[in-house]
Formats: C-alpha cells, sequence, structure tokens
C-alpha cells in the first residue's frame, strides 16, 4: 500500500511496544496518563506512565452479583471490560469543593468567599471503551449545554485526551449493541485502537491525535489488518447475550406502567444501596454539603455524587417524597431508561453492565424492564 | 502556534452559578407560631438595585457551616427595596436564618423557577387555593392582582390554616378584601372563639359557583392538598391547561444540574416550581413518584 498521510479518519498500524512512545509524547506534553490496572482483585482507574501497568493478559467475567478476574493466558492489554470505576470521576470528581467561606475576624459575622484554588490538570484517558465514550458524550450534554454549563466539568474536560479502545471481548452484562454504543467507537475520541495479536489498529479521531502520532513507527492499515479487526468487532457482537429490544420505546412504555406489580416485585429484592448509580457512567446527581474547620473561620462548600436511594435525596421538609424501596427503584429506571429522553435527547443508558454486574440483590434490570414493559398499562 | 481541533465540544460557561450574594436581614414578622417572613436587602448597591423576580419564583438561602434552602419570595414584586421570604422554622438551615436575627447576613442566589402566568390569566376568574405556607408563594401574585385588578374577574383566596393562630398575614387580609379579592377562610380545628369555617380547602369549593369556561385556578400547599383541589376543580369542568400548582422538592443548585428534584422528566427547579396541570397531573398523580 502506498504511503499514507496522517489525517482525521485515517488508520494506521503500530506495533505493539510502540504504544509506550505514544504514551510518552502524551506525558511530554503534560498529560495525566489514566488507564485500567488490576488492583484489589478487580480493574480500576488510575494513573499509568506505561503498558506494563495495563492489565496484560486479564480479562472479566461478569453475571448479575459477580465479577471475576480471570487470566487469558494471551498477550492482549484491553481484553478488560468495564470494572466498577467509570471515567466519569476524572471530569465530574466524586467529591470536589464548590466555594469556601471565610469568616472576616474584624468584621464578624460577615464572610468573604473564595473560590478554590485547584491545578488544573489534564487528563488522557487511555483504553475507553465505545460504551464508556457514550457515557462521557452524554455527559457532556448534561454538563456542558449551552443555557446550564457546569465550569468544574468544562474545566476537566475541555483539555482532555481520549484513547478509546474498540471492544473484542465483551463480557456477560454488556449490551451495548442493544444501546447503539458499541463495540465499535464512532466519534468523540482523539484517536481509538483496536488491539490485534501483535499490533494495534488506531484510527484517527483528531487533530490533537496526529499531533501525537507525528514522531512514531507507523504504517498505513492495509486490507488484512482492517478486515481482521472488522472481523474481532463482528465477533464481539455476536458474544453478546443480553439485548434489550427497541429501548426507543421505553419512554412511553415505562412511564405509562409506573403502577405495574413488577415495581413491588424487584423492591423485595433491591437493597436501596444506590450501587447501580456509583458505577453508572451517566448518572449525575449530586448533593452540597458544608464542613466547618476548627476554630470555626473557614467553612468548605462540597460537591459530592448523590444518589436516587439515598433517602436524604428526595427528603423535604414534610417528609420523604420517595419514602420506599419500590418509588426509589422505579425513579432510577424509569429516568434511565425513560425520562431521559426528554430531558437529553437519548436514553440515559449506554449498555456497559456495570449496574446488573455491581448489583448485590443480582438484579438483572433487563428482565425487570422486559416484565414491566410486557404489563397492562397502568 | 496553530490552534489544534479536538475531539471535544466547546462550551462558553463563565460565570459560577453556585456563589450567593450577601444580604442583611433588615426587618423580621413574626407571622403565625414558627413563621416569620424575613426583610432582606441585598449588601451590594448594584445587586440590590437591579435584582428583579416575578410572582412564585424562588430563592435559595445560604447560611455558611447549615448549607442552603430553597424559599419562595413573598414580597410584592415591584417592590424591591427590600425581598421578603416567608419561612416555616423545620430544619436546620431555616433555624440558622432565625438566629441571625435582625442584622444578620445571609447568602442569596436567584431568583429560580417559572412564574404563576398572569399574564395569560387576564380576563379569567382566578381562584387561589393556599394552604398553610402554601400561601406565601401565592402572596406575590395576590399583589400583582391588586395593582391590576381591572385586568381580572371574580377573583377568590380559599386558605386554610391547622388553626386560626396559623393564619398567616392577616393584618393585610382587609386591604385585600378592600381591592376586591373575595377571602375564604378555613381552619382545621379551633375552639369556640372562632366564626369562621371548619374544614379543609377542597371542601370549600362546594361553596362556590365557578364559571369552568372562564377560570384558572393557582394552588400550592400540602401535596395532598393540591391534589384534591385540582380534583374539585376538574370535576367542575375548570380544564386541566388553566390549573397551576407549584410543588416542593429537595433540591440543592437551582438550575437543572444535581438532578434532586425530578419529577418524571422535570427539573422542579426549573422547568417549575409553578406547573401546569395537564403537564404535571399525570405524573402528580401516581403516589410517591
Amino acid at each position: 500500500m502506498s504511503k499514507q498521510t496522517l489525517e482525521v479518519g485515517a488508520t494506521i498500524i503500530i506495533s505493539k511496544p510502540e504504544l509506550n512512545n505514544l504514551l510518552k509524547n502524551l506525558s511530554d506534553l503534560d498529560y495525566e496518563l489514566a488507564g485500567p490496572q488490576v488492583k484489589d482483585h478487580t480493574v480500576v482507574l488510575g494513573p499509568i506512565e506505561s503498558l506494563a501497568e495495563l492489565p496484560k493478559g486479564y480479562t472479566s467475567q461478569e453475571e448479575p452479583g459477580k465479577y471475576t478476574l480471570i487470566s487469558t493466558g494471551k498477550e492482549n492489554y484491553f481484553d478488560v471490560t468495564s470494572g466498577p470505576q467509570t471515567w466519569k470521576k476524572y471530569f465530574f470528581p466524586p467529591r470536589t469543593q464548590l466555594m469556601i467561606f471565610q469568616q472576616d475576624p474584624d468584621k464578624s459575622p460577615t464572610w468573604s468567599m473564595v473560590s478554590p484554588v485547584e491545578e488544573l490538570r489534564r487528563y488522557a484517558l487511555i483504553g475507553v471503551r465505545p460504551c464508556d465514550l457514550a457515557g462521557i458524550q452524554i455527559q457532556d450534554k448534561i454538563f456542558l449545554a449551552d443555557n446550564n454549563c457546569d465550569p468544574i466539568y468544562r474545566d476537566r474536560r475541555e483539555g482532555a485526551f481520549i484513547l478509546a479502545v474498540n471492544c473484542t471481548e465483551p463480557c456477560g452484562t454488556c449490551f451495548c449493541t442493544s444501546m447503539g454504543t458499541g463495540p465499535k467507537a464512532e466519534e468523540g475520541f482523539d484517536l481509538a485502537l483496536t488491539e490485534g495479536k501483535d499490533h494495534f489498529l488506531i484510527e484517527i479521531g483528531s487533530e490533537v491525535g496526529i499531533n501525537i502520532l507525528l514522531d512514531l513507527d507507523w504504517k498505513a492499515a492495509d486490507v488484512k489488518h482492517q478486515k481482521a479487526a472488522e472481523a474481532a468487532l463482528q465477533a464481539a457482537r455476536e458474544k453478546i447475550n443480553l439485548n434489550l429490544p427497541q429501548p426507543d420505546n421505553l419512554e412511553t412504555e415505562l412511564l405509562s406502567n409506573l403502577e405495574h406489580p413488577q415495581w413491588d416485585d424487584v423492591a423485595g429484592r433491591c437493597l436501596s444501596c444506590g450501587s447501580c448509580t456509583q458505577v453508572c457512567p451517566t448518572c449525575f446527581c449530586w448533593d452540597s454539603t458544608d464542613k466547618t474547620l476548627l476554630p470555626g473561620d473557614k467553612i468548605i462548600r462540597y460537591r459530592s455524587w448523590d444518589s436516587c436511594f439515598n433517602p436524604d435525596y428526595s427528603y423535604v421538609s414534610h417528609g420523604n417524597t420517595r419514602p420506599n424501596t419500590r418509588s426509589r427503584y422505579r425513579q432510577w429506571l424509569t429516568h434511565k431508561f425513560a425520562s431521559w429522553y426528554e430531558q437529553y435527547g437519548s436514553s440515559g443508558c449506554v449498555g456497559c453492565g456495570r449496574c446488573i454486574t455491581w448489583c448485590p440483590g443480582e438484579i438483572n434490570h433487563l428482565e425487570e424492564i422486559a416484565a414491566i414493559r410486557e404489563g397492562e398499562p397502568s | 502556534m496553530t490552534v489544534l481541533t479536538t475531539s471535544k465540544p466547546i462550551s462558553d460557561c463563565t460565570s459560577d452559578s453556585m456563589l450567593p450574594m450577601w444580604a442583611e436581614i433588615v426587618k423580621i414578622e413574626q407571622e403565625a407560631p414558627r413563621i416569620k417572613t424575613y426583610w432582606m436587602k441585598f449588601k451590594d448597591p448594584i445587586v440590590q438595585d437591579t435584582y428583579s423576580f416575578q410572582p412564585g419564583q424562588f430563592n435559595l438561602l445560604t447560611i455558611p457551616g447549615y448549607g442552603e434552602a430553597a424559599i419562595s419570595i413573598s414580597s410584592h414584586p415591584r417592590h424591591t427595596e427590600a425581598i421578603g421570604h416567608t419561612i416555616r422554622l423545620a430544619g436546620n438551615v431555616t433555624h440558622a436564618i432565625d438566629r441571625l436575627g435582625v442584622g444578620g447576613t445571609l447568602g442569596v442566589r436567584g431568583p429560580y423557577g417559572s412564574t404563576w402566568p398572569l399574564e395569560k390569566l387576564k380576563g379569567l376568574d382566578i381562584y387561589i387555593a393556599a394552604g398553610g405556607i402554601g400561601l406565601p408563594p401565592l402572596r406575590p401574585v395576590i399583589y400583582h392582582i391588586m395593582d391590576n385588578r381591572a385586568d381580572y374577574g371574580k377573583v377568590v383566596l380559599i386558605y386554610g390554616a391547622r388553626t386560626p393562630e396559623d393564619l398567616q398575614f392577616t393584618a393585610e387580609h382587609d386591604s385585600w378584601e378592600k381591592a376586591g379579592i373575595e377571602l375564604m377562610i378555613c381552619v382545621d380545628s379551633c375552639d369556640d372563639t372562632w366564626t369562621g369555617l371548619v374544614g379543609v380547602v377542597p371542601m370549600l369549593f362546594y361553596r362556590l359557583r365557578i364559571e369552568p369556561k372562564n377560570s384558572a385556578l393557582l394552588t400550592c400547599g400540602p401535596e395532598i392538598m393540591i391534589h384534591f383541589a385540582a380534583y374539585e376543580a376538574i370535576a367542575r369542568r375548570v380544564p386541566r391547561k388553566r390549573i397551576f400548582v407549584s410543588l416542593e422538592k429537595n433540591m440543592k443548585c437551582g438550575f437543572g444540574s444535581c438532578g434532586r428534584c425530578q419529577l418524571g422528566p422535570y427539573f422542579v427547579c426549573k422547568d417549575g416550581p409553578i406547573f401546569n396541570y395537564k403537564k404535571i397531573g399525570p405524573y402528580l398523580e401516581v403516589e410517591d413518584f
């Protein structure tokens, strides 16, 4: 094949060790690299410096309420599917300072306000699965809306670099194919990688992506490698067992079944623990709390992740407006799969399967949906 | 250096919408046991001069160390030399505001939320149904109607409280009546010194002669009262699209970010708190939704 130029939309090939140079290029440009790594018998997202930290040779077996990390015997770096963490922690931090109140010693009891000063960090996210990329794009719609933009998210998001990884090893709770989010990343990445046996196929998604590749040892992707990648993705599609048929119909099907007896049934199995919301790449609800520092003249107002399963979440002066598990589970499921459409123009679900894997009640939410949507409208 | 295009969407938000503005409490009026109106002026003269709100909107009041509470504005929408919030002492923040006293400083951000659609209701008979602490968000409506009385037909305030001493704004009731607003007041329980009506707000609809084609209902109060007030109006053929309710939900931000105040697809803080019943009724009628 003739020599190709690096341009957006082009596909190239590098050897596996060459990815280290790619990561080094990102470090040299002052990106902080974050990627998957094995920790505490699971895969978490944290700082990395090179390929060495990636979970090479691992994959995860997942089913409702179960997650097992296993060795594949292969040399692949990116065979692990989503772990309990999501990339949203980098843009929408689990806990962050909103403001600091400082009491003026001379003019008590008046307060002055200080905005928290934080060193702005530019993250390069290494190994973002297509489902999680879709999750980031959904949070972009929430936190970067023209009329309602969140400065904390914006500051972290705009400088970020995304290296997506197409998914050739889906797990037992994956259903990205139903939600139209995978297993191939279509847009929203700087570079998207498909892992082969001894090479990486890289699709270029942005000019920043090109900039990272300039001095690498690359060659144009030939038809053979592209076909092999497409075959691996097709095999991944066929490996996905879970199916959520016609998710776009759920907006009416769930909201017209708010008194379905299945809500009582699932409430008997749901622990109302909120795990599903904490592992979800799109859940965005937050709480704010004040922390008073001794001796009482400085107060920090924090913003932290919240959950619609938290009793405090819906508490008003006359009591809790969602006083039981049935009402909280119903809120979570109908928001994620139904009312999200009117709010943000899409489903709130990307099919990553985390809420199923990490549910201690072993609830497969797709089965609940199937039972509810087949009911008579209430 | 050339600017490289990236995969990221670009957004230009500049202001930090969570920062409160400081205000001083200039007067406190006891309205009823545990209910007081706190009048406040912004410390920044520019904010004080330019601050405006519409009937039905609310502010988030901040006391550092205690947090924030969403409170409706209960004062006259055109007389903004001091802003009034009528508050029932219920939680941490409201008690902390009370302890500040006159001269105390608190944070205010807002106004937030939708408004009672008073312009669209011109020419109609207006029924205002309020229960307990649901009256303060409707007081700006009463003031607006008093200022523009000729724009509206019959105006009736149906107002209920637990006991006679829980009735708010009693010193103003005469002036409201003189301005052409009919008052129907009831209490849940009383001793024999009370000569007025005893019962709950929705029951008073049986004493009304509503012309459904020309009437609108504005209601705020306990959720159960809103539910039955709307029910009685609908039973009298008032169209759902001319019933408006003001809702209370837990909220942290005021602009549709924190997610806490959701009801179906709506955020009560930005799509409400004032809702058209035709829109919100299907969700409001589902228990615990």
